[in-house]
């Protein structure tokens, strides 16, 4: 963390592509960022938080991330430089305002960083490629390889930005933004942090007619960003005039995938890079295609610059074979390995590789490996909300699922995420089944899912009348991204104080009459109170609140509270198994058919002392 | 940015995975080498997971240096060190090593997901891992580096680190103590770089 306000030019350090882009935002003189958490994007923010005081700039954790894209879209336009960042569905949220912001257009740089996920290590929606919205939005974008050019290109997105008024993408994939590697630092510069909203522009005021005005200016930005894009040297070509017939043209993390499996094949053949990848520099690419009889295209999830490029290569050689993710050489789904690009080019040229990843795989599917899925934490409230709601509704109702921790419920013992969709989700669909349908239907969703996107969905499920229960889990805390702070907790993106905002005091202000703040630790009480409100004619609330248990242990520690552990009596446990198969606490063991509690698991959260039938389970030393 | 083809001679490169559970340290490990990497005076270059997939979950990261790293992820078959935190997560990455040069340096400790349980399945012994492991490694290399740590700290989170000292000592690891103690430095809060030095010096200094 230090090395990213370390002023050394020229200094050589580690850094994680996430960090890269907040220092590359440091040398570009930053004034302003905001954030909403989502993985693989949320160091970005993070680190922002903790070091905004002493770089002198403002940093937030916005609400949701239009909100965080209007934000820094009213910095730009006093003329402070901007960053706002996001994953890959942030951009989705963002994009009523990301569009008009194009034709609006910037006083100051502003720079759109989104992390694409590919694989979706992190992400439970859709493996979404954002490069689409470069062309859909026409909002320029450029994507870096690794934790120098993530550095080198957020300063030059910074300076095309300013230079020809349009906020400007930087899109990263997991490898990138969660990938380290060795970056030259540069000056930090201070750039301005106080500036003023000028009424002097009418392209500000976005409506008809004007709309076609800046429409139009629009594209006279892209024709000159164009000319950008033939010129500036993150667009460049390797092992031209090799001789080979086969060209190949990649950009991000892949043109990294590229060089090793042509190193690891002895080739040299020629590879064009693209930095900028849009808008696309159409010269320079027919230039490179024009001799070659094939083109092999390596990119991160969508086929897009193989579709861009083929429709040039009509002009110039309409001869040219493509091969790539349309026809099969390289996979549709999944993220990208050198491996795939290996076995492309093997087969497209012949050269055998002395790796045989295949057969690699083929000996490893025969051994016999358990998985490890990822699981709610020993003593995580949600785990207690999931039990006490699964023991009074059993199978007998459909769980509306939402993002957060909570999405781990998907897994056995609870399966309580039955549909997931999007964030606030679970509140929109369970709506529309309870509108058709007489089930019991309950939707889960998060403390800071609820601010971000849940509020407009319960006020439609009162103002249209239906009546699910909602469960809000309440753990003061946006957790799986890294525990960063939301409205209910009253502490800023800049550790300031703030005002708590209740959410029971919001969903009484939604209008639901039936609304309970409950302990879930408490699981009686839980227990009774999905059981009444299951059967309220109109919506009901509960309230799930309890600390995330990771953040109590720290606090507790912190404050000299002793944690108590647990242990099982054996004398009295009968081994019905309650405590792991139905609560499914990860600290809960089985040794020659007896149950035992690992102590150093256990974070004494005392629920499996509440729900033990035999009272078997009791504190130790 | 690379101006010049690649054709030619071998260059010097090491690749490691570094495998276990969330909370293992298998992050700060991996930061500590890359780290340690560009002290020596290499090319470094790292690949992490967070989030959803360090609840608890099996996470492998992967560390490359050498005198030009473009790929931050280990070729399958290219490892040269696979650090294993966890006998069943060294079975789970067993496909980046093979029998030409990679060395297996397993934590014997395990950690029985309570999936196992609920799932009714089972957990593979240590002698089906270390039979499994043989068509992936030139050498596999079992040492309790939990019970080593949880003996010196009365806690088992720096396994991690134990083993980096033994990696260090043994040379299964081409980088000076000098440079992994500078690493350390660099990549750990200072209030616990005394303390994570103290560890690796015991695993360096294990026979």
């Amino acid at each position: 963390m230090e090395s990213i306000l370390l002023n050394k030019y020229g200094k050589k350090v580690i850094l994680l592509g996430n960090e890269a882009i907040v220092r590359g935002a440091l040398e570009a003189g930053v004034g302003f960022s905001s954030t909403y958490p989502g993985t693989p994007a949320s160091e970005i923010g993070d680190t922002f938080s903790e070091i905004a005081k002493d770089a002198n700039l403002y940093f937030e954790y916005s609400t949701n991330e239009k909100v965080a894209l209007e934000a820094a879209a009213g910095a730009a336009l006093c003329g402070v430089r901007s960053m706002v960042s996001f994953k890959q569905y942030g951009l989705n949220v963002s994009s009523d305002s990301a569009f008009p912001l194009a034709y609006i257009g910037v006083r100051a740089g502003m720079v759109i960083v989104v992390a694409d996920d590919p694989n979706c290590w992190s992400s439970a929606q859709s493996e979404q490629d954002s490069r689409y919205y470069a062309r859909l939005a026409h909002i320029p974008m450029l994507e870096p390889s690794d934790s120098q050019e993530c550095k080198d290109f957020t300063k030059i997105a910074f300076n095309l930005s300013e230079k020809f008024s349009i906020p400007l993408l930087l899109r990263t994939t997991t490898r990138v933004s969660h990938g380290r590697g060795v970056v030259t630092l540069g000056k930090i510069v201070e750039g301005k942090k106080r500036g003023r909203f000028n009424k002097d522009s009418i392209r500000f005021r976005n409506f008809p007619p004007y709309i076609m005005e800046t429409h139009e200016e629009l594209h006279k930005k892209l024709n000159e960003l164009r000319k950008i894009s033939e010129e500036i040297d993150i667009n460049f070509s390797l092992n031209e005039g090799s001789k080979n017939d086969l060209g190949i043209v990649t950009s991000g993390v892949a043109f990294n995938y590229v060089m090793d499996a042509l190193q690891d094949l002895k080739l040299d053949l020629p590879v064009l890079k693209l930095g900028m990848t849009y808008p696309i520099p159409d010269d320079k690419i027919r230039n490179f295609i024009k001799d070659l009889k094939s083109i092999l295209f390596v990119e991160e999830i969508e086929p897009i610059l193989e579709e861009s490029v083929s429709a040039l290569a009509k002009d110039v050689n309409p001869e040219l074979e493509f091969y790539g993710k349309k026809n099969g050489y390289l996979p549709r789904s999944g993220e990208l390995k050198e491996w795939h690009v290996l076995l492309a080019i093997s087969k497209i040229t012949g050269v055998k590789s002395q790796f045989n990843p295949i057969a690699q795989k083929e000996e490893y599917k025969k051994l016999s490996i358990v998985k490890r899925l990822p699981v709610m934490c020993p003593g995580c409230p949600h785990r207690a909300s999931f039990f006490a709601t699964k023991s009074v509704v059993g199978e007998d109702a459909v769980f509306g699922g939402d993002i957060g921790c909570y999405i781990l419920g998907v897994y056995p013992p609870f399966e309580t995420q039955d549909f997931v969709f999007s964030m606030g989700a679970s509140e929109g669909v369970i709506h529309g089944i309870k509108k058709v349908s007489d089930q019991k239907a309950i939707a889960f969703i998060g403390d800071s899912t609820f601010f971000h996107a849940g509020i407009p969905g319960l006020i439609n499920t009162v103002y249209n009348g239906s009546n699910p229960l909602i469960i809000i889990l309440d753990n003061r805390s946006t957790a799986m991204t890294g525990h960063q702070p939301h409205p209910g907790v009253g502490i800023t993106g800049m550790g300031e104080k703030s005002k708590v905002i209740n959410i029971e005091d919001i969903v009484r202000a939604c209008g639901v009459e039936n609304v309970r703040v409950v302990d879930p630790f408490n699981v009686k009480e839980m227990e009774d109170a999905v059981r009444e409100y299951l059967q309220k004619e109109k919506v009901s609330v509960i309230v799930a609140k309890r600390e995330c248990q990771l953040l109590a242990i720290r606090r507790k520690k912190r404050e000299g509270i002793v944690i108590p552990k647990f242990g099982i009596d054996q004398s009295l446990c009968d081994g019905c198994g309650i405590c792991l198969y139905e609560f499914g606490c990860p600290a809960i063991f089985i040794e020659n058919d007896k149950f035992f509690i690992d102590k150093d698991l256990c974070t004494g959260c005392a629920v499996c002392v509440r729900i033990c039938p035999k009272r078997a389970i009791k504190a130790v030393k | 940015m690379p101006k010049k083809s690649n054709k030619g001679g071998e260059i010097m490169e090491f690749n490691i995975i570094i495998t276990g559970i969330g909370g293992q340290g298998v992050l700060t490990l991996t930061n500590i080498i890359t780290w340690s990497a560009l002290k020596e005076g290499f090319d470094a270059k790292a690949s992490e997971l967070h989030g959803l997939a360090q609840r608890g979950g099996a996470i492998a990261c992967h560390v490359r240096f050498g005198d030009k790293i473009y790929s931050p992820l280990v070729l399958e078959g290219k490892a040269d060190l696979v650090f294993a935190l966890e006998p069943l997560e060294a079975l789970r990455s067993c496909y980046f090593g093979s029998k030409k040069r990679t060395v297996f340096l397993v934590n014997s400790h395990r950690l029985i997901p309570s999936s196992i349980f609920i799932a009714k399945e089972e957990y593979p012994s240590l002698s089906y891992v270390l039979d499994s492991l043989k068509p992936f490694s030139n050498k596999v290399i079992l040492i309790d580096a939990s019970e080593m740590a949880k003996k010196a700290t009365g806690d088992t989170i720096m396994a991690n680190m134990y083993m980096l000292g033994y990696s260090c000592a043994k040379k299964l690891i081409p980088l000076k103590r000098e440079s992994i103690l500078d690493g350390i430095k660099e990549a750990i809060p200072e209030r616990y770089i005394e303390l994570n030095r103290k560890i690796f010096d015991l695993g360096f200094e294990a026979k």
